[in-house]
């Protein structure tokens, strides 16, 4: 399993340290950036954190983890995947989802109502008519079709079956080991069910706040504030977050046992020495 | 730290009783509505697990309630005239009453402040530092911020009315009762030297045409002990408020808000099929207890903590417990098994037993059930390695493997061990193909690789299947290594299907078949069909899934045709995929299977009911096993993939249209394999290779 770690695209003040931190990251163990993706909230536009990545980084991956597809047109979508892929060289993962955020859809016109239907016409859309839409700079989605790998999120039954039919893997959500190990399982009935070859890729996900009880109450009043509209499950999100060597240890070990097959550990605070203190816990 | 605990239920005293135990400067109230000794039912049953827990977290109450137990370790089912006893199972069980007897003793030794006969009022709790409701599944001080906790209360499995008897058992007894009404159930068991629990069960339909509706008490009572006369052997039923219920799940998304926090049934239930109602109250209470202590008293951090440890496992019991209650609602279908298979079927109904385990606990029983696999009544090989007989053809055990989609001979690899090899999908013509790695079957020569790889498996000792089909509306796209429905970029063909609709939205439009394409892909069939039988093929399976083009026919999604072929009526949607079976019939030899999609589980698809039906009616057409499926009939359904998503629609299938099933969806162990066949829930299973061996294929 390979382990990669988030920028800081979405914590308050992640916007000063977001370069340093992709700088810091490529020097690092790190596998992979990954971005978070939120309209509503003082964060940093996804595509956008992982373009300032691309162009101070030559050696890490980057990757959406996940970004919420239906709140793009799918040619905006298409075009602002392909031009991250671009500035990276290729070094560029794709993952969508539908989020879980109202206010994101409200302000963004999109009916929450049909985000599935409308999820499925942009991956129909990714994996066909973009091919000939004459949208550069020039690539195609869909690791099987020699294009940028893609990922599909979400707990549902259409969502797995979603992902199966168009994607080349699976983006977990977050959650215990044991969460994400029934997901894979899930993931991997759904790949079966739709009749495809060979096993999907299955990303996972987790916090960390590291560096003693006050950073981790930081990283704790972050966590439910930016899942506070989830309600009580902030609160459960929260005492989720890895907040010593040790627990990060843990939940990679677990991670690793479940199958998975790269883990993107996000930052709950957006201090620059929390990439080295993560490296640290992972030596 | 000030505790309000609304409900002195067991959920309740026990957390009273760890409280003060853990710091008698808590000071905990204890507000119960009824009085001390007002309690309803009769016995509760433990497993040997909880005990454990209870031991270690108060000894004085563990050794009270261990030296009131009833305790015994065998199953009886009563069941066709016959007794059969399975061992090797742990059950304690006591009296409701004891045991809240022993645990308001030593909460009041312990300082706890018990007051009953009081209605506990949101303004008299204002002073707690922490409210618990333990006031049960009716919990009122949960229905004051139903909203908050997320509370979701649905009926449950069949009408139970909760009944004790002065019979004296020495084991769990289920009792399985057939009337003019219907089949009706008993869970029995003792829970002290003078008394025993009797539930009653029976699904509403049965309840109402036997009257038991319009009852009284009294009435139902004697209808009752009539109708069970034999098992009571003279002794009477009692009645403690026992009156016939729907058993009530209940689910709460958040088990906390603010200082309230929800314990036991208030929070969640299970289903007294599986007796763990009071198990799961009382780790409840010892998970809060320590949560606190672990917190420092730190309530809002305890409760997180408290969730994030009980929600997991209480979900596995509803889980369980749905597969339980699921079971008893549809166990009349089950009363063709011999004992033996019957009673294996009842003790792993709830997924958390399966053949290993149950090898483990009894294995006298799994003995006799593998025997009944064979006639010479001898060797004994678990059900997986048992031959399996269709007309003329056996099958030399239960394991089917897949060919990759597109692979012939060279897919053989990771078949190995399989009793029958199943070919991916055979096209009857080249416009019937998915995509253009797909066979087809539509000249002589097109039947070489068929008979080579059909050659290979005799050798080997096996039999092939083969499964014809045209993917009708889901044809012209890329390899399934692409994608799914993904267009091919060139190189594609026109399309045909029930109705001109397009498989994805965007996708193409298919042309609606008229009776003279109808004829040609009948012929086409047949042809096949033919072909398949010369290449020394020994079943033939015919592709009615997943919305290719006879799932099209089937499914009113799909089907949208005005004429003789669709509409509301099932047997119009029939008639072109039975036409089809006609014609293949008539020149293939061997057995038949049609893979069939159940349900469309899709808004306004087809049922299970309906899916049953249509299973019935390709049996009694000359279908002799059918391939249970589920979903796909449209992009957009809303399918299922959890473990063995596909079980208990092939058990229903079985033992409701009564036709031999083969089931995969994602199975990868042995044990489910042994468990689903010894259960009669399928005839073979279908064994995918699990992500490990994947890993293993990639690395070795």
């Amino acid at each position: 399993m390979r382990v990669g770690i988030g920028l800081p695209n979405t914590v308050p003040g992640g916007a000063r340290t977001l370069v340093d931190w992709a700088r810091r990251a490529d020097d690092g163990p790190f596998s992979t950036l990954g971005v978070l993706d939120r309209v509503v909230y003082d964060s940093v536009e996804a595509f956008t954190a992982l373009a300032a990545a691309a162009a101070v980084t030559d050696r890490v991956e980057l990757a959406t983890m996940v970004a919420i597809a239906p709140l793009r047109t799918p040619a905006a979508l298409a075009k602002q995947a392909a031009s991250v892929a671009a500035l990276a060289g290729g070094r560029f993962t794709l993952g969508l989802g539908l989020g879980g955020r109202h206010d994101d859809y409200d302000v963004s016109g999109v009916e929450h109502r049909t985000r599935g239907a409308r999820f499925s016409e942009q991956l129909a859309y990714l994996r066909g008519a973009f091919d000939g839409a004459g949208i550069g700079p020039s690539t195609s989605f869909g690791a099987a079709d020699s294009g940028v790998t893609l990922l599909v999120g979400g707990g549902s039954g259409p969502a797995y079956a979603r992902m199966a039919r168009f994607a080349d893997g699976y983006a977990h959500g977050g959650g215990p080991p044991r969460a994400f190990g029934s997901a894979a399982h899930s993931a991997r009935a759904a790949w079966r069910d739709l009749g495809r070859p060979g096993e999907p890729l299955l990303w996972g996900q987790g916090y960390f706040a590291l560096g003693g009880s006050d950073v981790a109450e930081r990283g704790a009043a972050y966590l439910r504030d930016y899942y506070a509209f989830t309600g009580p499950f902030a609160e459960r999100i929260a005492a989720g977050g890895l907040t010593s060597a040790r627990a990060v240890k843990d939940f990679v070990r677990g991670y690793a046992a479940e199958g998975c097959d790269e883990l993107i550990l996000f930052p709950a605070v957006a201090d620059l020495d929390q990439v080295d203190r993560l490296a640290e816990a992972l030596a | 730290m000030k505790v309000d605990i609304v409900g002195a239920g067991p959920a309740g005293l026990y957390l009273a009783i760890l409280l003060r135990k853990n710091d008698p400067v808590h000071e905990v109230r204890v507000l119960e509505r009824n009085a001390p000794d007002a309690t309803f039912g009769w016995g509760v049953v433990f497993s040997e697990e909880t005990l454990g827990e209870l031991r270690d977290a108060d000894h004085p109450t563990y050794l009270a309630i261990t030296d009131s137990f009833a305790r015994w370790s065998t199953v009886d089912i009563r069941y066709r005239d016959t007794l059969l006893r399975s061992r090797g199972h742990t059950f304690s069980a006591i009296a409701r009453r004891q045991l809240l007897a022993i645990l308001q003793r030593r909460a009041c030794d312990l300082g706890a402040d018990l007051r009953f006969g009081v209605e506990a009022h949101a303004a008299d709790l204002g002073g707690a530092d922490l409210v618990v409701a333990a006031d049960g599944a009716n919990s009122l001080t949960r229905r004051a911020h139903a909203d908050a906790f997320g509370t979701r209360v649905s009926p449950q499995g069949g009408k139970y009315v909760w009944f004790g008897t002065d019979l004296v058992l020495d084991a769990f007894r289920f009792i399985f009762t057939e009337t003019e009404y219907g089949l009706i159930q008993v869970h029995s068991y003792p829970f002290d030297e003078r008394t025993s629990t009797f539930i009653v069960e029976c699904p509403e339909p049965t309840w109402r045409r036997a009257g038991l509706d319009r009852m009284s008490e009294r009435e139902s009572i004697e209808f009752c002990t009539e109708l069970f006369a034999d098992d009571l052997g003279g002794h009477r039923l009692m009645s403690n408020k026992s009156v016939w219920l729907d058993f009530p799940l209940v689910r709460n998304d958040s088990w906390h808000h603010g200082n309230v926090v929800l314990l036991g049934d208030a929070a969640h239930t299970a289903h007294f099929s599986i007796g763990s109602g009071t198990k799961l109250a009382m780790e409840d209470a010892l998970a809060l207890a320590n949560a606190l202590t672990r917190h420092d008293n730190a309530v809002p951090a305890a409760l997180v903590d408290y969730e994030l440890q009980r929600q997991p496992v209480v979900e596995r019991f509803q889980q369980a417990a749905g597969q339980s209650a699921a079971y008893f609602g549809r166990v009349a279908g089950y009363t063709d098994l011999v004992p033996e298979r019957f009673a294996f079927n009842l003790l792993t109904r709830s997924g958390r037993v399966g053949y290993a385990n149950l090898t483990q606990r009894d294995p006298d029983l799994v003995r006799l059930v593998d025997v009944s696999f064979r006639g010479d009544g001898l060797a004994a090989s678990p059900p997986m390695s048992a031959a399996f007989t269709l007309g003329e053809l056996t099958v030399p055990n239960r394991v089917v493997a897949e060919l990759p989609a597109g692979s012939t001979v060279d897919g053989l690899a990771n078949a190995a061990g399989a009793g029958l090899v199943l070919t991916g999908l055979v096209a009857v013509r080249p416009d019937g193909r998915t995509d253009p790695t797909c066979h087809t079957l539509d000249t002589d020569d097109a039947a070489e690789p068929w008979a080579e790889l059909a050659h290979a498996v005799h050798e080997r000792g096996g039999r092939v299947a083969l499964r014809l089909g045209h993917a009708g509306a889901r044809g012209s796209v890329r390899p399934p290594a692409h994608g799914v429905d993904l267009p091919l970029r060139a190189g594609g063909w026109p399309l045909v299907a029930a109705s001109a609709r397009p498989y994805l939205p965007g996708g193409a439009v298919p042309t609606a078949l008229d009776d003279a394409g109808m004829d040609a892909i009948c012929a086409d069939f047949a042809a096949a069909a033919r072909r398949a039988a010369v290449a020394g093929v020994d079943l033939l399976e015919l592709d009615a899934a997943h919305g290719y083009l006879l799932a099209g026919f089937l499914s009113p999604l799909t089907n949208r045709r005005t004429d003789r072929f669709g509409g509301a009526d099932l047997a119009n949607r029939m008639r072109f995929p039975l036409a089809v079976l006609a014609a293949v019939r008539a020149v293939w030899p061997g057995p038949l299977a049609v893979r069939l999609t159940v349900t469309d589980a899709a808004k306004r698809g087809s049922t299970v009911e309906v899916g049953i039906e249509t299973a019935a009616a390709f049996a009694a057409a000359g279908a002799e096993l059918v391939h249970v499926q589920a979903g796909q009939s449209v992009p957009d359904g809303r399918p299922e993939y959890r473990r063995g998503h596909l079980t208990e629609l092939s058990d229903r299938v079985r033992n409701e249209a009564r036709v031999p099933t083969v089931v995969g969806g994602y199975l990868t162990t042995t044990d489910e394999v042994n468990t689903i066949v010894a259960a009669g829930r399928a005839d073979l299973c279908v064994l995918a290779r699990s992500a490990a061996q994947a890993r293993a294929a990639v690395f070795g």
